[in-house]
């Protein structure tokens, strides 16, 4: 289930420590494997067991149950809640906090949530206002205000960090997910699927291109990146518009060049060994543009595709409320073609939110049509989906989408790719939901927007934090406030990249910090909400 | 609280790592000694004589430098390993000097900077631990009864508490049901689904089930994690019998449907579906749970059909293309192609025949022409595609008529590589001109381009067209004698 299990600590006398995320069924594979090697040949073999984020009674009493428990050697538990992904962005990476907040009612990583943040507020302060909205906000919020109370030792005498937290339901923004991410990163994330700050590559683009041996080993294997703020260029880029990192890349090219050509000019021993010092660096950065470079190349081949260009416009068509409430020819297509299914499901959710569910009749076209295609089993799936609230008959008779858009403005027309002065260039013209309402509760306040917040589901609710007078903020003029955001339910890069774009504005006045409980993409939150079926035959 | 402090308190005197401080004084030589001293913590455990072997891995195989001192660090709260803690302490006096500070500046860009520097990445986790407050005085060692757990008096306030922190705890001291429903309400006001679940658990071996089903059904919080649990641990009959009590009929019927993909054996899962038909889904699923069975009888009958048909070695098609896999268990639309691909010519009355199927699923014109369409195309049966769009009328003219649009149509011809003169033909049928001439211009359908210029009078378009042709074809000499007839009104 969730990533797998830890590995080999050490080879010779072998010590094997597996690290588990709580859950019963990743118990299974070192259960398997340590009651193997009993029986195997070394009996000299150590296992030891770790788990993230805390130790189980479950596991263990399933461990138990298989007869294995006690050739664990060590049983612990490692207790990890906020994992830094980068500079301003923690996730706790439970792929399935949505599924089991929002399908099993399993709160338990909203407990988990709320322990992070009572762990955060020990490093950094307490946070002296909360906002949220949704009911996991309100239950984190309670959770929070009940820890403290229960250790009245946690006062702290931190200066709080944080101004203000906001605690953010993914249902109540479950569109912008759907959409396909416009940003850099967020194709990245799209196309390839970004796992832990990693990407695999297809290698064909990378192939060291020395002269005289052109084409002759091509590399194989995937081509494996990490990708974070600490690379430069990748700081630069990571949050535009793809359409504007083209630009960047070939102004970047232009310096390196010129930067290296600064070599004929160098005549003194000093000017060389100045030159030379800062080989390193310009090393560094040319090979960091070259990747980029090579990134860009592969997903503009896809970007630039038909079919690309064809989904992305039914998006678009959809989120700015056009021909939302009929079965669509595209969508058809795509079914009576067989693409893959998870494209099918994002976009008729997709139709399905843009407005506030769908016609009886339209979705029992969809329904028919893919199980006829993709097999009468996923209707399983489609249950769920039914059930998470992405796919459902429009049942009040009212579609209250369109009034969201335009108190939110969620949808710009005259979008500015290359410099932006909204945050719908993350989407190239959709502005996502779930920041559009960050922005809106630091100015002018959620007062503004009573009657749409009404619309949105679960309650959304202010509560305070008191702060012994000596920790309480004197703002000096022009200080920036600092807001920790909080998706319960997994944030996509997009939206990170819209929050980032906001911390950067001149006049914001605000700075994001992210939290989430995964880093999810349309694909990534779908699949997890699919029935796990056997592998087809063929 | 106590033991939360010493764990806590242990932590910093063993670890490598400093608390989290915002100052960046991260030298070599720091990092040096604290790598060191991470090889030699490490030591105490795995007991490995060669360390330059390790290979520490996480979830997605990579090399990571986390694990190991987590282990380390997690042995010393072990209630297992009391050895590891007394060692522990001892070590922890020799450190005793890398204190943290306690820094008050703050800004933002200091706060997470976790980049180039690993140890901050993981000084932020380690110190995700339960508490803020931090006591740096000594302490005494505690008695070593505090560690062991048969205290049986904890209240089941305290008991919660004390597995929320992954403690064991013997909960077979709640006898009366009173007990016990205490404890559970106790566990859902913790929060913490883990032992929620583990109570439930407890609950469910020591009540009887009506008691522990009329219980839950007040306490919703509970039963959900229980629904979960059951699901999770495939306790099927457990989790039917809970959802029947509670009257959730239509999940009760998901529920069970879900069983059949448990089902390797096709005979024994039809017989599985055909019991699914009368449970009490929705009226809409009702009938696709209805033709998933009709669906798996009919693979079963072609299947065993076409396996003999295919070992004869009689059947033409079947020579020439050989089955890739069998037809079970695949969705309608592939074996509508199947069907297509295989009995085309089939007369309805058999079971294989695709106007059988057609009939019996309801299947909807357009994925019908569909699916035949690309079946056919694929056998380069172009007679059949032909037959496929004509109609005839009453007065016996016959007329080209595409439920799917011909555009469609010639697209998927063309992903099966019919030749040009096929295509062509499907091209003219095109309606609209632009995508027409569009789709003529992509395809190389020159006799198309050549005659929708002519017919848009459009004489510069048609002069530059020319290039794109063969010199000296029959093409170009079609463009020049256009061209050069003055009959044409050209536009332009």
């Amino acid at each position: 289930q969730t990533g797998a299990w830890g590995g080999h600590l050490g080879s010779v006398p072998a010590a094997r420590a597996a690290a588990l995320r709580s859950r019963v069924t990743v118990c299974c594979a070192p259960a398997r494997d340590s009651s193997r090697e009993d029986r195997g040949r070394s009996p000299q073999r150590d296992f030891h067991i770790l788990f993230v984020p805390r130790r189980s009674l479950l596991c263990e009493q399933w461990l138990k149950e298989q007869g294995v428990l006690g050739s664990f050697i060590h049983r612990e538990q490692y207790s990890l809640d906020l994992i830094p992904f980068d500079g301003d962005l923690l996730s706790m990476e439970s792929e399935s906090a949505f599924k089991e907040c929002y399908l099993e009612s399993d709160q338990t990583s909203l407990y988990h949530a709320a322990k992070g943040l009572m762990t955060l507020q020990a490093l950094y302060g307490t946070i002296p206002q909360i906002f949220g909205k949704g009911e996991c906000a309100r239950h984190v919020a309670n959770m929070m205000i009940r820890m403290k109370r229960e250790f009245p030792g946690s006062q702290n005498s931190i200066f709080p960090v944080f101004d203000t937290l906001l605690l953010l339901d993914r249902n109540v923004d479950l569109l912008t997910p759907l959409a396909t991410q416009l940003t850099y990163e967020g194709l990245i994330d799209e196309i390839y699927g970004i796992q832990n700050t990693y990407v695999k590559l297809p290698p064909e683009k990378f192939a060291p291109k020395k002269q005289g041996e052109g084409g002759k080993d091509l590399p194989t294997e995937p081509k494996k990146l990490q990708l974070n703020s600490a690379e430069e260029l990748y700081a630069e880029i990571r949050d535009k518009n793809f359409n504007a990192v083209g630009s960047v890349l070939s102004k970047k090219a232009k310096i390196i060049s010129a930067a290296f050509e600064e070599r004929h000019h160098a005549k003194t021993v000093g000017e060389i060994k100045q030159f030379v010092s800062q080989l390193p660096h310009m090393q560094a950065a040319r090979s960091s543009l070259a990747n980029h470079t090579s990134i860009a190349e592969l997903i503009k081949d896809i970007t630039t595709s038909e079919d690309f260009f064809d989904n992305l416009t039914v998006e678009q068509e959809f989120m700015s409320g056009i021909d939302t409430d009929k079965v669509n020819n595209y969508i058809e297509d795509c079914i009576a073609q067989k693409h893959p299914l998870i494209k099918i499901l994002r976009l008729v959710c997709l139709q399905s939110v843009c407005n506030s569910g769908l016609k009886q009749k339209v979705l029992d076209h969809y329904k028919r049509e893919i199980l006829q295609t993709y097999g009468y089993e996923h209707i399983l799936t489609l249950n769920n989906l039914e059930k998470a609230g992405l796919l459902k008959p429009q049942t009040s008779g009212r579609n209250n989408y369109p009034t969201i858009r335009k108190t939110l403005r969620l949808w710009m027309d005259d979008v500015n790719e290359q410099n932006p002065n909204d945050i719908s260039y993350v989407y190239s013209g959709y502005a996502p939901l779930s920041v559009r309402l960050a922005q809106l509760l630091a100015r002018p306040g959620w007062r503004s927007i009573e009657e749409v917040l009404k619309m949105l589901p679960g309650p959304h609710f202010e509560e305070r934090q008191q702060l012994p007078t000596g920790l309480q903020k004197k703002r000096q003029h022009g200080e920036n406030r600092v807001t920790l955001v909080f998706f319960l339910g997994g944030v996509t890069y997009a939206e990170i990249a819209a929050l980032r774009f906001l911390s950067q504005m001149e006049d914001g006045g605000t700075e994001y910090v992210i939290a989430t409980t995964k880093l999810i993409n349309g694909t990534s939150w779908i699949k997890s909400l699919m029935e796990k079926l056997e592998p087809a035959p063929f | 609280m106590s033991r939360a402090r010493a764990d806590e308190e242990e932590y910093w005197h063993s670890s490598k790592f400093r608390a989290f401080t915002f100052d960046d004084e991260d030298d070599e030589l720091s990092q040096l000694k604290e790598s060191k001293r991470a090889v030699n913590s490490l030591r105490d455990i795995v007991d490995d004589d060669d360390d330059d072997d390790l290979e520490r891995v996480s979830w997605s195989g990579e090399p990571v430098g986390s694990i190991s001192w987590s282990i380390k660090e997690t042995a010393s709260s072990s209630t297992s390993s009391l050895e590891g803690r007394d060692s522990g302490l001892q070590k922890g006096s020799s450190s005793y000097a890398a204190f943290p500070k306690q820094v008050s500046s703050y800004s933002l860009s200091s706060l997470f900077k976790g980049r180039n520097k690993l140890p901050s990445f993981q000084s932020l986790s380690d110190a995700l631990s339960d508490t803020g407050v931090k006591n740096y005085a000594p302490e005494l060692r505690r008695p070593k009864a505090e560690y062991k757990d048969y205290s049986s008096d904890w209240s089941p306030k305290d008991t919660v508490r004390r597995m929320q922190r992954g403690k064991v705890c013997s909960l077979e001291r709640f006898r009366s049901l009173q007990d016990k429903l205490v404890l559970l309400d106790e566990a859902v006001a913790g929060h913490d689904g883990n032992v929620i679940t583990a109570v439930l658990i407890f609950l469910k071996r020591t009540l009887r089930r009506e008691i522990l089903f009329r219980e839950l059904e007040v306490r919703q919080v509970a039963l959900c994690h229980l629904i979960h649990f059951l699901k999770e641990a495939g306790e099927q009959k457990l989790l039917l019998d809970l959802l029947r009590f509670l009257d959730r009929t239509e999940e009760v019927a998901l529920s069970q449907y879900r069983e059949h993909l448990n089902i390797q054996d096709v005979e024994k899962r039809r017989e599985f579906l055909k019991g699914c038909i009368g449970l009490p889904f929705s009226a809409e699923d009702t009938s696709h749970i209805q033709d998933h069975y009709t669906l798996l009888e009919r693979q079963i009958i072609i299947e065993a059909n076409d396996r003999h048909l295919e070992t004869a070695g009689q059947s033409e098609i079947f020579r020439k293309y050989p089955r890739k896999a069998s037809i079970l268990n695949m969705p309608l639309v592939t074996t509508l192609f199947y069907s297509c691909f295989y009995h085309y010519t089939e007369a309805e009355g058999t079971f294989s025949s695709p106007t059988n199927l057609k009939k019996t699923f309801k299947i909807p014109d357009k994925q019908y022409v569909l699916t035949a369409l690309a079946a056919r195309a694929k056998l380069r049966a172009w007679d059949d595609v032909d037959a496929l769009f004509t109609t005839k009328n009453w007065l016996g003219y016959t007329k080209k008529k595409a439920p799917i649009g011909f555009h469609r149509v010639v697209e998927i011809l063309q992903r099966n590589n019919a030749p040009v003169q096929v295509l062509e033909e499907y091209v003219r049928l095109v309606e609209d001109v632009e995508t027409r001439l569009n789709l003529a211009t992509k395809y190389k359908c020159h006799d198309v381009v050549i005659e929708t210029y002519k017919d848009l009078k459009d004489r510069i378009q048609l002069t530059a067209y020319k290039c794109k042709v063969e010199r000296g074809s029959a093409e170009e000499e079609k463009i020049n004698s256009i061209l050069n007839n003055m009959q044409i009104r050209w536009k332009n």
